[in-house]
């Protein structure tokens, strides 16, 4: 068995290009979802909104990088404002239904024929992200071939395009915990937080609980279109089905792991995450190739893995529903 | 001591001039009152076929305590919906000093003055104490969104209010509480939460519905004290209770209740005594004894007619 790249790729996928994509929609799920209380099972269509939108503006309509950025960003607060107008005076199990329904709509038509013309059906876009290249240190300014260091005898070193695509996603990370930090500990969180647990109350206080809900909405919403947009320059493409429902669902694990209602909660559940399913994925991988396990073949591994992170969180949620971070206390009141 | 004179003062003026306001009134439902900061007509909530409300014209004195009585089922809590914006009437209009108030949703109703507590308790349970009562309070410059991420625009206000709320905390005993969560509290301590809470918001009308249901003996004392205190500082209170002894003790005036109709109106000492009110409870409740002092006339007139029998089994 291979140990060294077993803990090498581990290592990394603790601060790479996926964890930091997921890490940063999360946040933004985390804003629905723990703070607001708001059922949203279309995180992944924010994403996807932005990925597309930047996709579409560059390569079919031949604009520059950054107004497909304000495209994709755009995208993602109207489609908030979609989802939420018809849905958030209702109660919050609509919104979930809503919201699925939505994400399901929106890469439905990323994927038809009808607009293959724009949005380039099941294959996607490609070929948006060189103006974000064109702007990379880490090799116009930078000269190194990879960036790194050596943990003993672990290698834990990244591409300059890895490097610049992980580097922009951790300030991004870095700006969206300060600014769900500072929202959260102000009195505008506070609201939000009390729509949760009660917007009747809310209500009588003289508060207004659909534009708070919407702003929420459109803060994760936007939040989440941050991840998106890593997503389409990482890999320099985008498809429909990247934006698939399960993509919500791994957030949703990553927020529940990570501490619903903390800061650092989707980020530490992100990370967590993906070092499991890497760990995983590496040792099973590398124990069926050595014949240590004989009852499946290389590529089942690839589904058990995904078998035992939802095992996984079924036993988080029994024994630790606070997650990491969360508080024992307030769990024990919800559960009431 | 030389404090306390000029308060008691003012104390006893109130009293007397809610008192006064009412003292040469007809009780007869929606009687005109002098100085009336509600005034309701023909507000009408059906569900299906059961009229819950119809409520033809009713006025609440300001400066006042006002009970509101009823049956179970009266329709109270109903009513306090369409007032509150919680629910939609069918029909009716009403006036909050002088405002039309019919079609405004529930915050705006609260944010012109008019605040109700829930008869079912609705603590934030996995907010603290004192973020429950912070909550309450209004203008807040940091509830915006722009303005949150600016703490220094904020946070003078957030001192005032955490000062507001210390202050009420400390008159409801909840003061140890401060920073635990509204869950972990107690029935009856939610209830002088949500009560606290809602004078966050600095109302000109408290509409509590049931505020003493599930409090303590000992508590509901204080919590008396409380409401009393609320007309003291200028402020209207209308609330829904069922034990008379209460509604004795500390409202000015009575509004009765039933089927949806408002059926009688009248002072505390009498309004028990009223026809209607009789039948109307007797017809829901069967005898039921409404306080002590009822409890023991029931006794006095049970035994009464049991030794008439008696008397006449003896004699025949
Ligand atoms: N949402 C609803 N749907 C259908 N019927 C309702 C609804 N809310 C109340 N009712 C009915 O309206 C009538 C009045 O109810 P309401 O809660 O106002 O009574 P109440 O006077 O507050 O009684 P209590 O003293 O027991 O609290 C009842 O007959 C009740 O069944
Ligand atoms: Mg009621």
């Amino acid at each position: 068995m291979d140990w060294i790249t077993i803990i090498s790729t581990t290592l990394k996928s603790a601060v790479g290009v996926e964890t930091v994509l997921y890490g940063v929609a999360a946040i933004g799920l985390n804003v629905h979802f723990g703070y607001t209380g708001l059922l949203n099972f279309g995180q992944a269509a924010f994403m996807g909104v932005a990925g597309y939108g930047l996709a579409v503006t560059v390569t079919v309509m031949g604009l520059p990088f950054w107004v497909g950025i304000g495209v994709g960003l755009v995208a993602a607060v109207l489609l908030a404002l979609l989802m939420g107008i018809p849905t958030l005076h209702l109660r919050a199990d609509y919104l979930a239904i809503v919201t699925i329904a939505g994400a399901e709509i929106v890469r439905l038509i990323f994927r038809s024929v009808a607009f293959k013309d724009v949005f380039g059906g099941s294959d996607g876009q490609r070929g948006f992200s060189n103006g974000f290249y064109a702007i990379n240190p880490f090799e116009h300014f930078f000269t190194a071939r990879q960036y790194g260091f050596n943990l003993g005898p672990v290698p834990l070193f990244f591409s300059p395009r890895q490097t610049w695509v992980i580097f922009v996603g951790w300030v991004l990370i870095a700006l969206a915990c300060g600014v769900v930090f500072l929202l959260m500990r102000s009195p505008w969180g506070r609201v939000l937080k009390a729509i949760r647990e009660d917007e009747d109350a809310v209500r009588s206080l003289g508060k207004s609980v659909f534009s708070y809900k919407m702003q929420s909405l459109v803060l994760g919403g936007v939040i989440g279109s941050l991840g998106g947009f890593i997503y389409g320059l990482a890999y320099a493409s985008v498809q429909p089905d990247v934006f698939g429902t399960e993509t919500t669902f791994y957030m949703y694990t990553m927020v529940i792991l990570g501490g619903a209602a903390r800061v650092f909660g989707p980020v530490i559940g992100s990370m967590l995450f993906w070092v499991l399913l890497v760990l995983v994925y590496g040792v099973l991988a590398e124990a069926v190739g050595a014949g240590y396990i004989t009852f499946m073949d290389v590529n089942q591994v690839g589904a058990l893995r995904w078998i035992l992170v939802g095992l996984g969180l079924i036993l988080l949620l029994i024994f630790r529903p606070q997650g990491i971070f969360g508080d024992k206390r307030e769990i024990a009141i919800d559960a009431r | 001591m030389h404090a306390e004179t000029p308060a008691e003062a003012t104390t006893t003026e109130r009293k007397t001039a809610a008192l006064a306001a009412f003292k040469d009134l007809a009780h007869e439902p929606g009687v005109p009152k002098p100085d009336p900061i509600l005034v309701v007509d023909n507000v009408v909530r059906r569900f299906g076929g059961l009229t819950a409300v119809e409520v033809g014209h009713l006025e609440i004195q300001r400066g006042s305590i006002t009970a509101l009585i009823g049956p179970n089922g009266a329709g109270k809590t109903t009513f306090f919906n369409q007032l509150t914006g919680f629910d939609t009437a069918d029909s009716g209009s009403w006036t909050f000093n002088g405002r039309a108030m019919n079609g405004v949703p529930a915050h705006k109703v609260a944010r012109a003055g008019m605040v109700r507590t829930f008869q079912l308790t609705k603590a934030l349970s996995r907010l603290t104490v004192l973020e429950n009562m912070r909550l309450g309070a209004q203008r807040q410059l940091g509830e915006s969104f722009w303005r949150a991420l600016l703490p220094f625009l904020w946070s003078r206000q957030e001192v005032q209010i955490t000062m507001q709320a210390y202050d009420l905390l400390t008159r409801f005993k909840l003061d140890a509480k401060l920073d635990d969560f509204a869950g972990s509290l107690s029935g009856g301590q939610r209830k002088l939460l949500e009560m606290a809470r809602a004078l966050m918001v600095r109302p000109e009308l408290v509409m509590l519905d049931e505020p003493m249901a599930g409090v303590n003996p000992a508590l509901t004392q204080s919590l008396l004290g409380h409401v009393k205190d609320l007309r003291e500082q200028g402020m209207t209170v209308l609330f829904v209770e069922h034990d008379m002894d209460m509604v004795r003790d500390i409202s000015d005036w009575v509004i009765v209740m039933a089927q949806g109709a408002v059926i009688a109106e009248g002072p505390p000492g009498t309004i028990m005594s009223d026809e209607r009110v009789v039948d109307a409870y007797l017809g829901a409740h069967h005898d039921a004894p409404l306080s002590e002092s009822d409890l023991e006339s029931q006794l006095h007139e049970a035994e009464e007619a049991l030794e008439a029998e008696i008397e006449e089994e003896t004699q025949k």
